[in-house]
């Protein structure tokens, strides 16, 4: 029996600067997963994935990652997209350094 | 130290010419990612977790005042005001960004560095004895052949596209420090008969599967040294593994078809390349060698380094610890921890990167190294002038006595900037670091090495740590698996698993409880923990790490 379908956003990096995005319901690329569309119809993800990948002047990596629906929009699920959402351990740069 | 030449200079330049225009075509659209990729990773340009990386080579670890002085300004130009310095002698810079990197290319080739062959399956950095020029042990210097290696390597038209990567490392001391022996080729300067010439071992490496290397030759004469790794690298780019990515390396060739055939091949195929060679290239090693002629160092008293030495404990200790012997009367190698505790392992900021420059210019004959153990050192430097020297450090956090010490780390980037990661290594080696600093035993303990990767690939060099860790994902959480008994040296070992792994929070203080074991169990103060594993194996840690009743006690 195939595995259900979990909630998922779609993932990638700028072209210029490298920093992590999502891709929100407007199509827009953000920096805050926040506000990131959550896809929860695989179909429909499979689509929003491919046309995130045709945008290559703007994103490079495309992929769908995993989450859950939080109270303030997606959480990611695995520790390496918390990473990815919140910057390095070791000081406050990428995403901890825009909130300071 | 090795100058460019016209033709140096005008090939980095055409190359920086070639990239600006392909990172132009990749802003404007005209290449996809698929094919701009290999381009950038030709330019030592990735894409990491939150930005790109930049990695830059520092040929041998051998750079002098203005290059580090240039690379502080890269790190403050372009970066976020530190670089990052790796167990290959590279530098890397983590947040550039991508327009930005022609400029950053073109800054580097002002004084005479690039980042050709940092990336792709290549010949990468040939890399060196941290102490080269100056080590007390040392047979001959081997970064000459290191740069004839570099030359001949770059650019190299038949090793642009080799099964995997590829790395050589050259020591010119039996004693050695520049871990030849998890290398694809290791070379050794060796002397027979009065003649210098090199061991040439092959096969060694870490990653998923860890080998020591093997003894391919036992002298190879100075006459057939290029001809020879040339054979190597041909043989093994025939024979290679290019269905699998990780049977590829050269380690997995010579121990699927073994030492006898590769080296049958090997002397086949130098049959071939000997009569290609037509001697250009010790026409080009004796123009190199002068190059590294060794500084004028001065005949002076050293008495203020005595009198420093006794009426100091803190310059004491760290003369004790940070220093080593240098093959001049008067003279000392000082080793800089760019490891302060708490720190990132490697890392340093611009202005620390000054600070060092300026004690090289005025101290040092112009000299700094990167060793593969992620530190600094100051090669040649009269001991009068230490405590001078020692004073500035330590105005800039650059005067840890660790060296060497369970505080001196060696830590890959991990989880928390490389895609490949798997798990984080910095904050672990930053909490290792910190807790023994809070219990004040790290001089008791004395010399250990612990070494961490965040993944299997073992960037880190966990496989030939005295203490080894390795970050894992197990099913979604951050696991750290623990080996012992391993050694980087001479003596070259692959430590041996423990056990199960350790959660996040679970890692220092099973570090802390071996430790206990160690000290528990070993003879005397002068044991160290290497010789404590080797006399009692593996049960006595394992006991301390997973028998709760002896942890407890250990651990008291």
């Amino acid at each position: 029996m195939p595995r259900a379908f979990t909630p998922k956003v779609i993932t990638a990096n700028a072209l210029i600067e490298g920093d992590v995005i999502y891709l929100t319901a407007n199509d827009d690329w953000t920096r805050d997963l926040a506000r990131a569309e959550i896809l929860t119809d695989e179909a429909h993800a499979e689509l929003r994935l491919i046309e995130a990948s045709q945008r290559h002047h703007e994103a490079v990596g495309v992929y769908l990652a995993d989450v859950a629906k939080g109270d303030k929009g997606p959480e990611p699920t695995h520790f390496r997209e918390d990473f990815r959402r919140t910057g390095p351990s070791n000081y406050a740069h990428g995403k901890q350094e825009e909130r300071v | 130290m090795y100058r460019y030449n016209d033709f140096d200079a005008d090939f980095v330049a055409q190359r920086n010419r070639q990239f600006r225009q392909q990172v132009a075509r990749r802003i404007d659209g005209s290449l996809t990612e698929d094919e701009f990729k290999p381009l950038r990773l030709m330019n030592g340009l990735y894409l990491q977790l939150h930005a790109y990386m930049l990695r830059v080579a520092i040929p041998y670890g051998t750079l002098n005042s203005a290059q580090m002085r240039q690379l502080a300004y890269l790190a403050e130009r372009f970066d976020k005001g530190y670089g990052h310095f790796t167990t290959r002698q590279n530098i890397q810079y983590n947040w550039p960004k991508l327009p930005d990197v022609p400029d950053m290319l073109d800054a580097l080739a002002e004084v005479e560095m690039h980042a050709i062959q940092t990336s792709g399956n290549t010949i990468r950095n040939v890399t060196a004895d941290h102490f080269a020029g100056a080590a007390a042990d040392e047979i001959a210097d081997p970064r000459p052949v290191a740069e004839l290696l570099r030359q001949w390597s770059t650019d190299h038209p038949e090793f642009q596209f080799l099964p995997r990567k590829f790395k050589i490392a050259v020591t010119g001391s039996p004693n050695d420090r520049a871990v030849i022996k998890a290398h694809d080729i290791g070379i050794q300067v060796v002397e027979q008969d009065g003649r210098i010439g090199y061991r040439v071992l092959v096969g060694g490496g870490l990653g998923r599967t860890p080998m020591i290397g093997k003894e391919l030759a036992d002298f190879v004469s100075q006459q057939e040294l290029l001809p020879y790794v040339e054979a190597v690298v041909s043989v093994w780019n025939l024979l290679g593994r290019r269905d699998n990515k990780y049977k590829a390396r050269i380690k997995i060739t010579v121990h699927e078809h073994g030492i006898e055939q590769i080296r049958g091949l090997v002397e086949e195929r130098f049959k071939e390349t000997r009569a290609a060679f037509n001697g250009a290239d010790l026409a080009i090693f004796e123009q190199i060698k002068p190059q590294f002629a060794p500084p004028a160092f001065r005949n002076a008293p050293t008495d203020a380094f005595d009198r420093a030495y006794e009426a100091d404990p803190v310059f004491r200790s760290w003369a004790d610890t940070n220093l080593a012997q240098h093959r001049a009367p008067g003279y000392a190698i000082a080793q800089i921890s760019i490891k302060a505790h708490g720190q990132t392992p490697g890392d340093a900021t611009a202005e620390q990167m000054r600070v060092m420059a300026d004690i090289a210019s005025e101290f040092g004959h112009d000299e700094l190294r990167i060793s593969h153990e992620q530190n600094v050192i100051l090669p040649h430097v009269h001991k009068s002038d230490l405590p001078e020297i020692h004073a500035r450090l330590k105005a800039h956090g650059l005067a840890t006595a660790n060296i060497g010490k369970i505080s001196d780390i060696i830590a890959c980037p991990g989880m928390d900037y490389c895609a490949l990661a798997t798990a984080r290594s910095i904050p672990v080696a930053q909490q290792i670091a910190t807790r023994f600093d809070e219990l004040k035993i790290e001089n008791d303990i004395g010399d250990l090495k612990i070494k961490i990767s965040g993944c299997i690939n073992a960037c880190g060099h966990h496989h030939v740590g005295h203490i080894g860790i390795l970050g894992l994902d197990r099913a979604g959480v951050e696991t750290y698996q623990i080996t012992l008994g391993g050694d980087h040296t001479e003596n070259a070992a692959i430590g041996q698993r423990t056990g199960p792994g350790f959660g996040y929070d679970e890692i220092v203080p099973a570090i802390e409880r071996l430790v206990g074991a160690y000290l528990e169990h070993r003879t005397d103060p002068a044991e160290t923990f290497l010789q404590t594993y080797r006399r009692l194996g593996m049960a006595p840690f394992k006991a301390a790490l997973y028998d709760s009743e002896q942890s407890r006690v250990a651990a008291e």
